[in-house]
């Protein structure tokens, strides 16, 4: 690994994101990510974070059009609530503060935990739990499904919506709506390593793969011989779209895991584009490439988010992030 | 009775046995979890024990509500807001006596656990940190050594267990086999009763 020492790489890599982004405030020692400009009057503040390893998510959403700023935690471990209420009270400009979480127990549990003492302080706080993979099937019997892919989505249709200035309670509801339009499914080809362990995760096998995994080194549901891109294209799409049943066009995020080249990306983009058509499925927009990712996992994950004419024009609306740029 | 220093004793010791575990508690984590459980509660338990020294809060209650915010404000993931309540109510429900009983101490701490199962919604027998901690309260009125071995037992008994709650949950049937990283940790915690009491 590419790393000095396990107990600093998420302090390192915030040293190295601020020496690259003069335009984002990082504060390495609270780790909090904001944009420089924040609190910018009149707009709903955005934050969001998680445990660190799925860069670009979230500090390099940080920015206009986007987040307004991330709170990083320890590889796969939510950040505490100390620091999403030093973020929480970076960027409230009195507009209020949309806390955008991952439906894992640790995030939950943080962010509730946060918007108490944030309220505490008197910071408007609402809150918009993604929830998007397919994969986890019996949410009875489960913490319920995972956030995954459509965090992305979430966090910037939900940061256009509040650089149009509109109020706190429609950036939520339109959020929401977007998680409640998306739906995820992922594929590792190999497990990831975290630092403080140094070798996988979980034993996967070379001529192997799993089917519906997550974002954090664990394994799927379902164990199977390697398959072909275009086999695995078919097995994500079936599965994301049985539980969508999309009636309107989709925003397709094609994602890769962390060790996956782009050069296997857009070829099984092109798997995923048959085979949508084959179901008269319409594509919006599309985006291929690392976005929300596991370390060094081998892998992709398959996203897609059905918009109506306002989603669609949010998700078009200009941003400039490290990790999404456009229309700027 | 139990004074302040039983109960910085029992943090101390809880602190020694993460230390000493981390690597188990972490490779525990590996396939049911993301493998890191030995390394946040580290981090935490070593805050909880500097904070300890730098504040020395002078009665039980100030000393769990002290460790209780320490691993809220350093653990993250679940284990820190679970753990952190945990020690927070109880060390709440002791109020601001100088001095506790061990009957006491039994009855603040299933205040503390009831707290943890309402926060993470788990129940007996969901595989998880309350299937340690609730065989170890029912003990605690008996002595701390029972209540340690209480707690050992549950933690093993989890492992033909199939996780309904936290990371684990997403492995399915898979969980099966396997024991449960935070039942294990919950065990050293009592075990650090225990120590703390010299038994």
């Amino acid at each position: 690994m590419l790393i000095n020492v396990p107990e600093t790489v998420v302090a390192d890599a915030l040293r190295g994101l601020a020496a690259a982004h003069p335009e984002l405030t990082v504060d390495v020692e609270n780790r909090v990510i904001v944009r420089r400009d924040a609190p910018v009057a009149g707009q709903v503040g955005l934050v969001s974070g998680g445990g660190s390893g799925h860069e670009p998510l979230h500090g390099g959403f940080v920015g206009p059009g986007m987040l307004s700023a991330a709170c990083p935690g320890e590889v796969f471990t939510s950040p505490v609530p100390d620091q999403m209420l030093r973020a929480a009270a970076a960027v409230d400009s009195g507009a209020g503060v949309l806390f955008i979480v991952k439906n894992y127990t640790g995030d939950v549990l943080n962010f509730d935990m946060a918007a108490e003492m944030a309220e505490d302080e008197g910071i408007q706080v609402a809150k918009v739990l993604v929830n998007d993979d397919v994969a986890v099937t019996d949410s009875l019997y489960t913490a319920g499904r995972r956030g995954t892919g459509a965090t992305l989505f979430v966090e910037k249709i939900a940061g256009a919506a509040a650089a149009e200035g509109m109020p706190l309670e429609r950036v939520q509801a339109i959020a929401r709506q977007v998680n409640e339009s998306s739906r995820s499914f992922g594929i590792a080809l190999s497990a990831c390593s975290t630092p403080a362990k140094g070798s996988p995760t979980f034993d996967l096998p070379p001529g192997e793969l799993e089917l519906g995994i997550g974002i954090h080194g664990e394994p799927g549901r379902e164990r199977r011989a390697m398959m072909t891109s275009g086999e695995i294209a078919e097995a994500a799409v079936e599965a994301v779209v049985e539980d969508l049943q999309p009636r309107n066009p989709v925003l397709v995020l094609v994602n890769g895991m962390g060790a996956t080249p782009l050069l296997e990306l857009y070829g099984f983009n092109a798997e995923v584009h048959r085979v949508l058509a084959q179901r008269g499925v319409p594509v919006a927009r599309v985006l291929v490439g690392n976005y929300v990712t596991s370390l060094d996992m081998a892998g992709a994950s398959l996203t897609l988010c059905q918009v109506d004419e306002e989603l669609l024009r949010l998700y078009d609306a200009p941003v400039k992030t490290p990790g999404l740029r456009w229309g700027v | 009775m139990l004074d302040a220093d039983f109960f910085r004793r029992w943090m101390t010791a809880t602190a020694a046995s993460v230390d000493r575990e981390a690597e188990r508690l972490t490779a525990l984590d590996s396939p049911i979890g993301d493998a890191d459980h030995g390394s946040n509660l580290q981090r935490g338990f070593t805050a909880v024990v500097a904070a300890l020294e730098k504040e020395a809060p002078a009665t039980p209650g100030a000393v769990l509500t002290l460790a209780g915010r320490q691993l809220i404000s350093t653990v993250g993931g679940a284990s820190g807001p679970l753990y952190g309540t945990l020690l927070r109510r109880t060390g709440k429900a002791l109020g601001d006596a100088d001095e506790v009983s061990a009957e006491q101490l039994a009855e603040a701490f299933r205040a503390g656990v009831d707290a943890v199962m309402t926060l993470g919604g788990a129940a007996p027998g969901d595989k998880t940190m309350i299937d340690a901690l609730v065989p170890a309260v029912d003990a605690l009125g008996d002595s701390f050594t029972a209540a340690r071995t209480a707690a050992e037992e549950g933690a093993v008994a989890t492992t033909p267990l199939q996780a309904r709650k936290g990371r684990a949950s997403y492995v399915g049937e898979r969980s099966i086999g396997h024991q449960d990283p935070g039942a294990t940790s919950s065990a050293l915690l009592i075990a650090g009763l225990a120590e703390a009491a010299g038994e």
